[in-house]
């Protein structure tokens, strides 16, 4: 980093263009996702059966068998995802209505998979931006999704346009409270908001489990599950019935875009970042450590609580025990992946949601498990916490500037 | 120089005055808890039977009958004396050992009177508590390697899941000790990711834990569905015998809550009193911990951090890899979907509770174990509390300690910082 840049040599437009993007960030990003896919995908071809079968025949037609499940996993990948072009070329041609509902389907069916993640994401990468890490995502959905669940089922005869917000100021004030605690543990006592987080998130699943086998649970039902919530608190749908897309994805975007607007053009979030990365000097410059960080771990909680909500007034209409399927750690990955702004976890989490909606596809017509979306979740993660790995891969060059490994830099020195 | 020496020792022999108040205050409101809780919702007509025999064993043990309400009166008044005695005088050093007695005879309040009018089996509680606190102290002993020497490992859970999954893979391909083998195999494999990731990349140490967590469960979900579930003669390792200790078995009460079991229980005992005996009787042990106290100094003084590190968070994985066996080889024989269930979490807040010491940790594996056994009891006794507030106790308990009340934990000063050589 403290090398001295020699003095340049004349280049031409293209050498100078290829150097720029190589030491450029965004280009590790993007060959992280690659670099995860492709490993994704040899995964997928070294744990099917048929692919060592063909290699007993001989090296090539291994190779090629290898092949083959490699493509017809990221087809049905791009197809659960996106949808069957040839099907959406023939819906829009017909133009009828129906048949084009079901061509885009999929498309939309990946925006509604997305919207929890960005609300979650954005959860997380405030926290980043405040230099404080909520691991406790999760904890704080279910416990958002539980106050909105109340709401939505305990008011009765409200007119839509007033029960749809209080139940969504439900689940964000629960979730608020639920991220509140520890950051005001963590502001007045110092106790690691890490480990309280993680202590959070298994208390939420307790207090979960037991609500819902108690005062929440539908007595009519066998299994731990709420009553179905009132028909006033569903989130507005747009399409008929096979697509379920729903108006909580555009209240993630304005999420995303209030958050952008607080931490970017107030002096409340100057205040907040200041705090992030420089405490001492936030410190001398007056401004309250203690206040920012109950602040925003109680807007990191809210933003966590209305992911919980989105997913009962938008998708499921009640609450079963374990719901969540793990959007809290995810959101750790993509709100990393989105540089902790928001534009960049609005992104990350389309690219989650496209992802977890084609793997349900890949798992019907390729018979590759679901799960494996978590491990190419994981290798992103790994390749863009650490650059150091896609650079060496690829043979890019050091950055220029010194590259804002955000929250490598803020976190660090804090100690459980 | 005298000063450091000074806020060495001062820990240990001094005690705030609002401390010991506040201790005092605690004991005596337990003992008014024994009475309001406790005693008056007991008749005096009422009998509490604890059955001294956990079955199986060839030791046969009496039944303990004894009135409640005078036991519970006893108890109430033990405590209130020890809470007395702690605001007049104060216990000094002893205070949290106190603490300890207390909290024992609120709870053993807490069952005499569940059990009033009826029974409940003590010693099988007790040896469900041993073996529940097994994957939590490995857990914590394997968060206490990585932790004293500066890594901060919340992969406990993930490195633990993977070892599970291929204690169960290949003890079924080929026996239980070669699974158990890989198992500890798996873990070494993922904390040298961790560490990797963490000293080498100087990643975030939680992000690299992360990774690792978000992994396991998915690589482990993955190949389940894909060849666990399938063929199931790869999920079917079998598991390690119960071996009774010569003689220690046959002593009454005692023998068979503690000495018969299988290995991983003997296991757990052992890498106490070895990690003990390593981490502040050897040179080792002093090593990791300066390394994780004040890598700077470690370094001055021509100790190498960095490979120390890396000795240490392998031994840590290798720990967990053994915990993660105990999910199949000790328990089960056979691997389900995260089957974990956030032990390893649990582990990391027994290390805390642990205040990051090998018998300590033991002690808050063995209390956790305690409140997982007597959640699943809770049912038989009849008691108006709801088992899932007895299972958040863990969780509750850790935030307690971590904010402070009741005695602060003194974790590795350098724990979680990436060491920059200069």
């Amino acid at each position: 980093m403290t090398k001295i840049e020699e003095p340049q040599k004349k280049k031409d437009v293209i050498s100078t263009f290829f150097d720029e993007l190589s030491r450029n960030s965004l280009i590790v990003t993007v060959l992280a996702i690659l670099t995860g896919l492709l490993a994704g995908g040899l995964i997928a071809a070294a744990t099917t059966e048929s692919v060592y079968a063909a290699f007993r025949v001989s090296f090539f037609d291994g190779l090629s068998a290898g092949f083959m499940v490699f493509w017809n996993t990221y087809k049905a990948l791009f197809t659960g995802s996106v949808g069957v072009p040839s099907e959406i070329f023939n819906a829009l041609r017909s133009g009828d209505s129906v048949a084009i509902n079901k061509a885009f389907t999929p498309f939309f069916e990946s925006l509604l998979q997305a919207t929890p993640y960005i609300f979650a994401g954005l959860s997380v990468a405030i926290g980043f931006r405040v230099g404080l890490f909520n691991i406790g995502a999760e904890g704080q959905l279910f416990v958002g999704a539980l106050g909105t669940v109340w709401v939505a089922t305990a008011f009765k005869g409200l007119p839509a346009i007033i029960h749809v917000p209080f139940a969504l100021l439900g689940g964000a004030v629960c979730g608020g409270v639920w991220g509140m605690i520890p950051g005001w543990l963590k502001a007045k006592t110092g106790a690691h908001e890490v480990i309280n987080t993680i202590m959070m998130n298994y208390i939420a699943f307790r207090l979960s489990e037991y609500l819902l086998t108690g005062i929440l649970r539908d007595p009519n039902k066998s299994t731990p599950i709420s009553a179905p919530i009132e028909k006033s608190a569903w989130l507005p749908r747009f399409f008929d019935d096979p697509n379920r897309f729903h108006a909580g994805f555009f209240i993630a975007l304005l999420m995303a875009f209030l958050v952008y607007w607080l931490l970017f053009k107030t002096s409340w979030g100057f205040e907040l970042r200041t705090v992030g990365s420089n405490p001492n000097a936030a410190r001398y410059a007056g401004m309250s450590i203690v206040r920012s960080t109950v602040l925003t771990m109680f807007l990191s909680g809210a933003l966590a609580g209305l992911a919980g909500a989105n997913e009962v007034l938008g998708v499921n209409h009640n609450l079963a025990v374990a719901f969540s399927s793990g959007y809290g750690f995810d959101s750790i990955a993509l709100a990393l992946l989105g540089n902790s702004h928001p534009l960049g976890v609005v992104l990350a989490a389309l690219l989650f949601g496209f992802l977890r909606n084609g793997a349900i596809q890949m798992q019907l017509t390729a018979g590759i498990p679901i799960d494996i979306i978590s491990v190419l979740q994981a290798l992103i993660l790994a390749f863009i916490a650490a650059p150091a790995i896609i650079r060496t891969m690829y043979h890019l060059k050091e950055p220029k500037a010194v590259e804002i490994p955000q929250i490598a830099a803020k976190t660090e020195g804090s100690k459980p | 120089m005298t000063q450091t020496t000074a806020t060495i020792i001062k820990p240990a022999e001094y005690i705030s005055p609002t401390r010991r108040m506040v201790m005092g205050i605690i004991f005596l409101a337990l003992s008014v808890g024994i009475w309001v809780l406790f005693s008056r919702n007991v008749t005096a007509d009422m009998q509490t039977t604890f059955s001294l025999y956990p079955g199986g064993s060839k030791v046969i043990v009496p039944d303990w009958i004894f009135p409640s309400l005078p036991m519970l009166n006893i108890l109430a008044l033990v405590g209130s004396a020890l809470g007395a005695y702690q605001l007049a005088r104060g216990f000094g050093r002893q205070t949290n050992a106190i603490l300890g007695v207390v909290s024992g005879i609120f709870i053993f309040a807490f069952l005499v009177w569940g059990a009033s009018g009826g029974s409940l089996n003590l010693a099988g509680l007790l040896k469900v508590a041993v073996v529940r606190a097994v994957p939590l102290t490995l857990g914590a002993l394997a968060g206490i390697l990585c932790e004293r020497s500066g890594v901060f490992n919340i992969a406990i859970e993930g490195m633990m899941l993977t070892a599970a999954f291929c204690a169960a893979l290949f003890g079924s391909l080929v026996n239980i000790w070669f699974g158990l083998f890989t198992a500890i195999l798996a873990g070494a494999l993922m904390a040298l990711v961790l560490a990797v990731l963490s000293i080498k990349y100087k990643v975030n140490q939680i992000i690299s834990g992360t990774v690792i967590n978000i992994f396991a469960t998915g690589i482990t979900s993955f190949l389940s569905a894909k060849f666990l579930q399938k063929y199931e003669a790869l999920n079917n390792s079998g598991r390690f015998g119960t071996w009774d200790v010569p003689g220690l078995s046959q002593i009454p009460f005692i023998g068979p809550i503690l000495f018969s079991h299988n290995i991983f229980i003997y296991a757990m005992f052992i890498f106490v009193i070895l990690m003990t005996v390593a981490l502040f009787y050897t040179r080792w042990g002093l090593r990791t911990r300066s390394v994780g106290e004040h890598p700077k100094a470690a370094d001055t003084l021509g100790i190498n951090v960095n490979r120390t590190r890396y000795i240490s968070v392998l031994l840590g994985g290798m720990m967990a890899g053994f915990a993660g066996a105990y999910f199949v080889l000790g328990s089960v024989g056979r691997f389900d979907e995260v089957m974990t269930a956030g032990r390893g979490f649990v582990g990391l807040a027994a290390m805390i509770f642990g205040n990051y010491n090998p018998v300590g940790s033991l002690g808050a594996g063995m209390l956790f174990g305690f409140a997982d056994s007597l959640a699943s009891k809770l049912a038989i006794l009849k008691v108006p509390i709801p088992n899932k507030f007895l299972e958040m106790g863990p969780y509750i308990i850790t935030m307690i300690v971590l904010a402070g009340v009741v005695g602060r934990g003194q974790p590795p000063a350098a724990g979680g910082k990436p060491y920059e050589k200069e």
